[in-house]
Parts: C-alpha cells; sequence; structure tokens
C-alpha cells in the first residue's frame, strides 16, 4: 500500500497502456480470453459518468447562473451548456486521443483519434486486475473535460462573447486540458510517474481550471462598473439548487474515479460527504468571525471550496483527514475571495480562481499530508511525507505554468478571430438579449 | 372625492387592509415600490463584497373614498402602518376629480 498505491491512487487512466496491448493479446491468443468488464463496476461507472453530466447540466449551470445578474443568466447557462457540447465532440474526434492514446510520452500520446479501434469488447484498466468497458471510460473521461472546461467561465462570465468563448474553448482544451489529463492519468504521463497524489483530477480539473479563469479574467479585463457598481447575485435560491446538484453529482466525480464499485470508491464517498459538510460550515464559522452573518452563499462557496479540495484526497484521506482538508480549503479561499481578491482587483466574477484554483491548489498539497497513516490516511507505515509534499507542489507548479502560459495563448487568437468582448451597450444591456435574442424572465 | 396614498412596510400591508375594509372600503390597489426617505439602507454582503442598498422596499397602497371618509380612513391605515420606528412610512391625501366604472359606467361615488 506505499509506492504502489501512490501510483494507483493517483488516476483514473491507470494502466491504459494494458489497454493499447489487448486487442494484439486477442489476436495472438485467441484462447487465453480477454478480461471481460463486470457488469457492476460498468453500472457504477455509467452512472458516475452521467452524475457528472448532472453537475454540468443544471449544477454548475445553475451555480453560476444564480451568481450573475438577472441580465445575463441564459447566456451564462448557455455558455456553460455549449462548451460542454463542445467538449464532447472534440474529446471524441482527437481529445481521447491526445490524453489516453496508444503512442505517446510523458506529455502528449496520439492514436485512436475518431475513436478508432474502441469497440464495445474493448476494454479500459483500472486499478485492480478489473477492467471496465473502453466506452465507458472514454465518456466518464469525457464529462471530466466537459467541465473543466465549463469551469473556467466563471472567471469571464457577463462580458466575453458567446463566439470568443467556443473559440477560446476549442483551443483550451487542445493545447492545455488533454495535455495535462494525459500528464496526470495516463500511465506514461509527468505526474502519474512522478507519483503525484490526486484521485479524481484536483490538478488538471479545479488547479487547471482556477488558474485558467484568473488568467483569461486579467486579460478580458473587468465588467463595466465593477468593482464600484453593485453586482450582486441574481437569484441565490437557484445557486442553492446549483450547488446540492453538484455536491450529488460529485460522488461520481470522486467515487467515480475508482474505476470501481469497491473500496476505494466508498472511501471516496464517505470523504466526499464529510469534507464538504465541514467545508461548508467553516466558511459560515469564517463569516461569524469577521464579524458579518453566516449567509447562505457562504455555505454554497463552503460546499464548492470543500468539493474542490478533497477531489485529489478523495480515495488517499481517511474521513477525519478530509475533514481538516475540506475546513482549512474552506477558511483559505474566504481569505481569499473575500479579501486579497478585492485588495489586488482583478474581476474573477464568480471567483473561480479564488475557490478552485486556491481550493484546488490547498487540496493537491494537503493531500500530500493526510495520505499519512497517523492522519488516518491510506498510506503505509514507511510513508515520506516530505518527499511527497514535494511531488505534490512540483505537480501544481507545472500544472500552473502550463495552465497559465496555455490560456494566454487560447485568449489570444479567440481576441484576434472574434474582438472577444461584447460592445458596450450589449453589456449595459445584457448578454441574454445581446447574445441570444431572449430573456431568462419574462 | 380623495385619493389616500400610503406608503408603508411590507409587512404592514395584511393589518391595513384589514382596516380598511373595516371601514367598509371594498377595494385597493397595492404596488411593491423602493425608495427612500430618512430610513437608512440595508447592508448587503456577497462574499465579502459589502453593497449598501439606498433604496428600502416598501408597499405603496392606494384608496380613493368619499371626502367624508377620509379622515377616518387616514387615521385607520396610520394605527395599522403603525410601529414606531423609522421607515413607517407616509401618507398622502389627493383631491380626485372624477371617477368611472369601466363595466357600467357609473360615475363619481358610486363608482368607488
Amino acid at each position: 500500500m506505499t509506492g504502489a498505491r501512490i501510483m494507483t491512487g493517483m488516476a483514473a487512466g491507470a494502466g491504459l497502456c494494458l489497454l493499447v496491448a489487448a486487442p494484439a493479446w486477442a489476436q495472438a491468443a485467441p484462447a487465453a480470453a480477454a478480461p471481460v468488464p463486470d457488469p457492476g463496476n460498468n453500472a457504477w461507472m455509467m452512472t458516475a459518468t452521467v452524475l457528472v453530466l448532472m453537475m454540468i447540466l443544471p449544477g454548475l449551470a445553475l451555480f453560476y447562473g444564480g451568481l450573475t445578474r438577472a441580465k445575463n443568466m441564459l447566456a451564462t447557462m448557455t455558455q456553460i451548456s455549449a462548451v460542454a457540447a463542445l467538449a464532447m465532440l472534440i474529446w471524441v474526434t482527437y481529445g481521447y486521443g491526445l490524453a489516453f492514446g496508444p503512442e505517446g510520452n510523458a506529455f502528449i500520446s496520439w492514436g485512436k483519434f475518431f475513436l478508432r479501434d474502441v469497440t464495445p469488447a474493448s476494454t479500459a484498466a483500472t486499478f485492480t486486475h478489473a477492467v471496465i468497458s473502453e466506452y465507458v471510460f472514454v465518456a466518464f473521461q469525457m464529462t471530466f473535460a466537459a467541465i473543466t472546461i465549463a469551469l473556467v467561465l466563471g472567471g469571464v462570465v457577463e462580458r466575453m462573447k458567446f463566439s470568443a468563448i467556443m473559440v477560446f474553448a476549442a483551443i483550451w482544451l487542445t493545447i492545455v486540458y488533454f495535455p495535462i489529463a494525459h500528464m496526470v492519468w495516463e500511465g506514461r504521463g509527468l505526474f502519474f510517474t512522478m507519483g503525484a497524489l490526486d484521485f479524481a483530477g484536483g490538478t488538471v480539473v479545479h488547479i487547471n481550471a482556477g488558474v485558467a479563469a484568473l488568467v483569461a479574467a486579467v486579460m478580458l479585463g473587468k465588467r463595466k462598473g465593477y468593482p464600484s457598481e453593485p453586482m450582486p447575485p441574481h437569484s441565490l435560491t437557484l445557486t442553492m439548487v446549483g450547488t446540492g446538484l453538484l455536491w450529488v453529482g460529485w460522488f461520481g466525480f470522486n467515487a467515480g474515479s475508482a474505476l470501481e464499485a469497491n473500496g476505494s470508491a466508498a472511501l471516496a464517498m464517505i470523504n466526499t460527504f464529510v469534507a464538504t459538510a465541514a467545508a461548508g460550515l467553516a466558511w459560515m464559522l469564517t463569516e461569524r468571525v469577521m464579524g458579518h452573518k453566516g449567509s447562505a452563499l457562504g455555505f454554497c462557496s463552503g460546499i464548492i471550496a470543500g468539493l474542490v479540495a478533497v477531489t485529489p484526497a478523495a480515495g488517499n484521506a481517511g474521513p477525519f483527514g478530509a475533514i481538516m482538508l475540506g475546513a482549512v480549503a474552506s477558511v483559505t479561499c474566504f481569505v481569499f475571495v473575500a479579501k486579497v481578491k478585492p485588495a489586488l482587483g482583478y474581476d474573477d466574477s464568480l471567483d473561480a480562481f479564488g475557490i478552485h484554483g486556491v481550493g484546488g491548489i490547498v487540496g493537491a498539497i494537503g493531500t500530500g499530508l493526510v495520505y499519512a497513516p497517523w492522519l488516518g490516511g491510506p498510506g503505509g507505515a514507511d510513508y515520506a511525507i516530505g518527499h511527497q509534499l514535494v511531488t505534490q507542489a512540483a505537480a501544481v507548479a507545472t500544472t500552473i505554468v502550463i495552465s497559465a502560459i496555455g490560456t494566454a495563448i487560447a485568449i489570444t487568437i479567440a481576441r484576434a478571430l472574434t474582438g472577444l468582448r461584447v460592445a458596450p451597450d450589449i453589456e449595459l444591456e445584457g448578454l441574454d438579449l445581446g447574445e441570444h435574442g431572449e430573456r431568462a424572465y419574462n | 372625492m380623495k385619493l389616500i396614498m400610503a406608503i408603508i412596510k411590507p409587512f404592514k400591508l395584511d393589518d391595513v387592509r384589514e382596516a380598511i375594509t373595516a371601514l367598509g372600503i371594498t377595494g385597493m390597489t397595492v404596488s411593491e415600490v423602493k425608495g427612500f426617505g430618512r430610513q437608512k439602507g440595508q447592508t448587503e454582503i456577497y462574499r465579502g463584497a459589502e453593497y449598501s442598498t439606498n433604496m428600502v422596499p416598501k408597499t405603496k397602497v392606494e384608496v380613493v373614498c368619499d371626502d367624508a371618509l377620509a379622515s377616518r380612513l387616514v387615521e385607520a391605515i396610520r394605527q395599522a402602518a403603525h410601529s414606531g420606528a423609522i421607515g413607517d412610512g407616509k401618507i398622502f391625501v389627493l383631491d380626485v376629480v372624477h371617477a368611472l366604472r369601466i363595466r357600467t359606467g357609473e360615475t363619481g361615488e358610486t363608482a368607488l
């Protein structure tokens, strides 16, 4: 349960190299039966996959939509839905190949474009000897790409052109997401071979999306009137509904990342409950300590911060380690969102960086701590905490650099092709009417 | 005829309605309005961003009655809407030149 467990605990794509070899075995020795997916595991992974879809639609769409002003509600939800759909199409066309293709190195892979060679009979390896159907694995990983690009939009809503968002999404997925997904989850990937602990994608999904949102928000500029003009959320009711859907869906995201319906998934499940609960209350408690009222938005923000932080730790911590991690991440995100962001003055509109970026970094580094057996984690007695923390920090730093550079390139191209920002009168009137010709509420 | 226009605290609406109907008035018009007077606005905080709203939500009640009833009606509304705290609102009384019931064509006080 030490070195080997670190390798397997981190990644949803472990042993994909085995998968590559599977058809060859089948040809060479048809008598030696290829491993057959267990229907229970397959059924759980299919369920987990659609749970992650529910995180995006309607979960994230409602969560983000409620936080925007009423005049931008539909635009926000439409942007999230459209980039998620685009990510699905790109994923089956070449994204899966770039992340999990049969050929490749530490940074990227290739092959299996247009899902060539993927059949109902082909399988993907899990962390044990079991396999799941490759189409299920393709679909599960597809939803991760879709939610990651959707999360980025939290930094740029209420002012970015729809066309610019679509161009940005296609480029960003290609030059940022697929390589980092490969590095984290594929057997030859850089982070995977480093032994970085990342159970369900804290680096590739949350730090990656958070940093991209920050860079995109800074390049795009502030919303007109920010921060002097009040921009309160138009419906915290919908934000609360979205929060609930995200939390429920997150069980597919975290427990699904075990790739089997086994004890590792069970550990991820209980941690996704308790870390999140601790984080929601910790945010409200922080508000009280700062002399404010404990708020609904504070609760929701804490929930998301806890979910983000427990993502890399889900199967890599004991329940009480996860509770600590959730609470620490929540307080850190509060300080960042309520104090640091206003002091720095940039307009990360819905705090995609403040919660996903910051919470992701706390989670990724903290996973190196809570993995330790004396904190209830699954690490062995010889677990080297210092060495692991260095590895975690290296994975975080690499993700930040690639995400920042790739986002700058993608935004620059989107600006050249589309102009990036809506006209000032459209921004004032609202993107619902200006970009989509509809109103959310009549 | 008089138009009584009262700007009151929203949660006092039911009390005002009961007081008005107790006087035999059979109709009123209610709107949700915002405004400011001596009452200060509220402070709202979203993820640490503080907004002080200087417009306070109020309810506007409009009732038309005959001249004889006007002073009793004003007093009834005042008592029903009174809490003693700042922001209880105001009552205005205006002269009404003409009234007409659309369905029947009745005019004047019979139209009320």
